[in-house]
């Protein structure tokens, strides 16, 4: 239990997956304008990670290996990514329509998102059993919500501020990203 | 200028995809807190990127349209895995170094982009020189951002100490995780600035077509993504 609580934590904030890890940035500069499509965003990538990481998991422990082919691992899991948000897009449009209404439009995005397949290498390379690799994808989608919802927040204040012209746009928005990782540094001390 | 040198002027310079382009940003952020790591993470890009355009543009008739992406994953992928191990075989330390961002080229949008919007409609030895001019402007980029964030976070350049610390103290926030945004960002501002100056003169520059423009429509991977924002 303990394990799993400062894997948690260490994901989650410590090691966040955007603002130290550097992973995700295309969606969390892209989606991040307004507070209500960035929380759809970041809801899509807890879910799918979630799923993700479960099934990576489970098919390294056993397919790969028993059979001995952990090396084919990277083109693995970028096939089973894609096919599975593919799968789950496929499955919420039929089943659950009032989910994929709100989640729906940011599924594909994510197939090529790097954030989903490093936390599945970094399950891998931490060999963590499939709880674990479970609640550390989790744990991560849930540090990426947490930025890209803060940063959604703070750009919808910058919209009234007045800015240099050549900082305007993404340079603003890099510089905010810049003080929320120095923040975010204050969390390195908990574990 | 016959077609091969204008490919590759065209990546290095013209449609540099770090400056100009700002395709590939998560490794541009992740890896360049010293110049080596910059230039390994550049040259395995290349490596990467120069068969797996070789590759698709040999194979680009025999793929059907439907799954080219599919198929595109599959090869670039492989290329990552056999890169991967050479490096984990030659370059040990360097290979530590970059840890998940090996694998990870898997999904840098310069390799898929490039292997959409050139590779799989141009013949072979063009499609071999586009991946050179690419990786090596990519290349370029990493390093010089690399030697910026050495220099002013650790006063050093490819690991020999440049700055005497008797009179320089490092600013070691920028080899950190902020200072990648910082100098990322007053790249981006550099960048309008020369965006406008050349508008003026009449030379436009090549848009922005990666994550940072948060604009789905010029980003390289549309193609592949079939759900596009809807903001």
């Amino acid at each position: 239990m303990k394990t799993l609580l400062l894997i948690a934590i260490g994901s989650a904030v410590v090691n966040n997956v955007v603002l130290s890890q550097f992973l995700g940035i295309c969606p969390f500069l892209g989606v991040s304008k307004k507070t209500e499509t960035a929380a759809g965003m970041g809801g899509a990538v807890i879910f799918v990670i979630g799923i993700a990481s479960l099934v990576t998991s489970l098919i390294y422990k056993f397919i790969l290996t028993p059979t001995d082919t952990q090396y084919l691992q990277t083109i693995v899991f970028i096939l089973v990514i894609a096919a599975l948000v593919q799968f789950v897009e496929m499955f919420l449009k039929k089943s659950m329509p009032s989910l994929y209404q709100s989640l729906g439009v940011y599924l594909p995005l994510i197939t090529t998102n790097c954030a989903v397949l490093g936390v599945a290498l970094t399950n891998v390379t931490k060999e963590y059993g499939i709880l674990e690799s479970v609640v550390n994808g989790l744990a991560t989608a849930f540090g990426f919500f947490l930025a890209i919802c803060i940063m959604a927040g703070i750009r919808e204040k910058i919209e009234y501020n007045d800015i240099p012209k050549p900082f305007q746009g993404t340079a603003i928005v890099l510089i905010t990203a810049c003080l929320m990782s120095i923040a975010f540094m204050g969390f390195s001390g908990m574990i | 200028m016959n077609k091969y040198t204008e490919r590759l002027y065209n990546g290095i310079i013209k449609e540099n995809p770090t400056f100009v382009l700002m395709l590939g940003m998560c490794p541009t952020l992740a890896v360049t807190t010293a110049a080596m790591n910059g230039l390994g993470m550049g040259l395995s890009t290349t490596l990467v990127l120069v068969f797996s355009n070789l590759l698709i543009s040999a194979f680009r008739k025999v793929i059907p349209d439907g799954v080219r992406m599919p198929a595109f994953i599959v090869i670039v992928a492989s290329l990552v895995t056999v890169v991967e191990f050479l490096m984990k075989a030659y370059t040990p330390d360097l290979a530590t170094q970059l840890g998940v961002y090996i694998p990870l080229i898997v999904v840098n949008c310069i390799i898929l982009g490039r292997a959409e919007s050139y590779a799989s409609k141009n013949a072979v030895m063009p499609s071999v020189f586009d991946g050179i001019g690419m990786g090596l402007g990519f290349t370029f980029g990493l390093t010089c951002i690399g030697i910026i964030r050495e220099i002013l976070g650790a006063g050093q350049i490819f690991g020999v100490q440049a700055l005497s610390l008797e009179w320089f103290t490092p600013i070691t926030i920028f080899v950190m995780a902020p200072g990648a945004f910082l100098v990322l960002a007053f790249l981006v501002a550099v960048m309008n600035i020369v965006r406008e100056k050349m508008e003026a003169k009449g030379k436009p520059l090549a848009a922005p077509s990666g994550c940072l423009t948060g604009d789905c429509a010029h980003c390289g991977q549309s193609a592949m993504c079939t759900g596009k924002k809807s903001e």
